[in-house]
């Protein structure tokens, strides 16, 4: 008896070992080999092309505090989470609360809402790029409409990062509206009632029923976005190319530039490990946030 | 009951008041809301409406100073040009090569990895999960380098390996089928362990016909973030040939940026294929990404 439920076991290991080796392959090549060979190549000068590599030590991360390009760059990405989350996530609670009742048309309006989200970045770049165009675009032949002479958008670096933010508010709103739907889902249709017999209005409702217990959600979202905002690369590459004036240089982008046009692996590395170290900061500050919610 | 009958005239008569006043506040407050879903949707729409009508117009059309939102005919010159301009057809190809292929080995990679974490027993296993699961919050852009490094060493460069592999199995669709595996009740598969099955068996033939749903929404997910994908192909590819669409359009755009209905077009036809995915299957597409929402 016993043995035999020994050879099961062994059997049953031997099952799991083949079904998780594929993912464990990927997951090795892909995710800790590169993290582990990123912090390495951190402390060393060296070429994306080759040749020969100088240990610096913290000498990469040295450099990039003192770049005023790097800072330009970390000032512009913190300036786009502060342009995006706040508006994007009030936004995206205005257009779930509305949502969450029962009215004609949800289900167009949630399609609406939502195609941004499945499109690719690219594409919609290319679009509202067209649509800044300062002559020919929509919005400023909109603008004119109303009597507003509008400014060069993407050719001027004061408007630049705000039309890059515009987007960005756009095409994530879809995301954190379904968020936000899905946990007011969570919320139970009693406590609205009973806010009812005591008169309360819509803003008191949202004020003292909704947000409460919408608190995870909300939490969840400003994180997203902000780690979101961290990682913008492809409209800023499509739109901007980080200019002009390096107005809309934005951190991973600035990677990327370091990296695959000037091969400085080495300094890049520093960069990404820096993003890292960012990024994981946040998601740790989430996760404690939905301790303290449960 | 008791209340009712002994409140005053004059009282009741308020209480009807204050209700009717209410409803008619409420319809009030409807047509508000729906004027506000109307603008919004309008703000979510235009650009796509605008890159259609765009596609269609001429070149010489786009650039009036007396804004027109219409085309005057429909022009299809942009459709036609973009196939000479750059090999728009080869890109197509390599662009559902690459997503379908990433699907499938995601399909296969997370189901057989779901089912070792919600079913089997092995030691460490939920210390292996946590680990997985974890790296979720590595951001690609930083591994992005030395998985560049490797991908080269192994002269993968400008083949549909480098664009398939690193995406053949990744942590969040493991979990996102454990957790569907682990709302299944388990007497099905084990009447077929006891009925001699192997446990590939079992997954093969129990599991997974019960799974369709969460199939196709994983499916679906991955196919969209491959199609979509942007900054690892454009780093891995070099040759024209092996660019995918994403990396096509960017591209285009820099070398004809005044050419906006052909852009508009090539734009169009590249997206169309995710919309009309996303059309067909609205409900798996928003459940997959409120999945990427779930608290863990």
């Amino acid at each position: 008896m016993n043995t035999c439920r020994a050879r099961l076991h062994s059997e049953e290991r031997k099952t799991a070992l083949i079904a998780l080796l594929p993912s464990l392959v990927v997951f090795a090549l892909f995710t800790v080999y590169p993290i582990i060979y990123s912090l390495y190549l951190s402390f060393f000068d060296c070429s994306l092309l080759g040749g020969a590599r100088t240990f610096v030590g913290l000498g990469n991360y040295a450099k990039m505090f003192g770049s005023a390009d790097f800072k330009v760059s970390m000032a512009n990405t913190v300036k786009y989470a502060i342009g995006t989350v706040p508006i994007g996530a009030t936004l995206s609670m205005l257009a779930a609360v509305l949502l969450n009742q029962k009215i004609r048309g949800r289900g167009f309006y949630r399609v609406a809402y939502f195609m941004p989200v499945v499109t690719s970045m690219v594409a919609v770049a290319i679009v509202w790029t067209w649509m800044f165009d300062p002559y020919y675009g929509l919005f400023n032949a909109l603008l004119e409409r109303i009597g507003i002479d509008g400014p060069a958008w993407l050719a001027d670096p004061r408007w630049s990062l705000p039309a890059v933010i515009i987007l960005g508010i756009w095409k994530n709103l879809g995301y954190n509206m379904v968020i936000f739907l899905a946990g007011l889902q969570d919320v139970p249709a009693e406590y609205y009632e009973s806010a009812d017999i005591d008169g309360a209005g819509a803003w008191h409702k949202f004020r003292y029923v909704t947000m409460p217990l919408m608190r995870g959600s909300i939490g969840f979202v400003l994180i997203m976005s902000t780690i979101k905002s961290f990682q913008v690369f492809g409209q800023v590459y499509v739109m901007t190319g980080g200019g002009p004036m390096n107005s809309t240089m934005v951190l991973v982008y600035y990677i990327y530039r370091q990296a695959f046009e000037f091969y400085r692996s080495g300094y890049a590395s520093a960069v990404a490990w820096f993003l890292f170290a960012v990024i994981l900061v946040l998601t740790m500050f989430q996760k404690k946030l939905l301790k303290a919610e449960n | 009951m008791r209340t009712t009958v002994s409140m005053s005239n004059s009282k009741a008569m308020d209480a009807v008041r204050a209700r009717r006043r209410r409803v008619m506040g409420q319809t009030a407050g409807l047509g508000v809301v729906h004027i506000v879903l109307i603008v919004g949707a309008i703000f979510m729409v235009l650009p796509f409406i605008w890159m259609l009508l765009t596609s269609f117009k001429d070149q010489s059309e786009v650039f009036t100073y007396t804004f027109q939102l219409l085309p005057s005919r429909i022009n299809l010159d942009g459709y036609r040009e973009v196939w000479n301009k750059i090999p728009f057809a080869r890109m197509y190809v390599n662009s559902f090569i690459v997503a379908i292929s990433v699907t499938l080995c995601q399909l296969v990679t997370s189901a057989l990895a779901g089912y070792a974490f919600a079913r089997l027993d092995f030691p460490g296993r939920d210390v292996v999960f946590m680990i997985y699961l974890s790296a979720m919050m590595i951001p690609h852009q930083a591994t992005v380098i030395p998985s560049f490094l490797l991908v080269r060493k192994l002269n993968m460069v400008d083949r549909y390996s480098s664009l398939i592999l690193p995406f053949a199995a990744g942590p969040f669709g493991a979990f996102m089928l454990r957790q569907f595996f682990m709302s299944m009740p388990r007497s099905l598969e084990e009447a077929a362990i006891i009925d001699g099955c192997s446990r590939f068996g079992v997954l093969r033939s129990v599991v997974l016909p019960l799974c369709k749903p969460a199939m196709v929404t994983l499916g679906l997910f991955q196919f969209m973030f491959s199609w979509n994908s942007f900054m690892w192909p454009l780093i891995v590819t070099n040759k024209m040939s092996m660019r995918t669409l994403q990396v096509g359009l960017a591209l285009l755009r820099a070398e004809i940026s005044t050419e906006w209905p052909m852009l508009m077009a090539a734009t169009v036809m590249a997206t169309i294929p995710i919309l009309v995915a996303f059309l067909a299957a609205q409900r798996q597409f928003i459940e997959s990404i409120a999945f990427t929402g779930l608290k863990y």
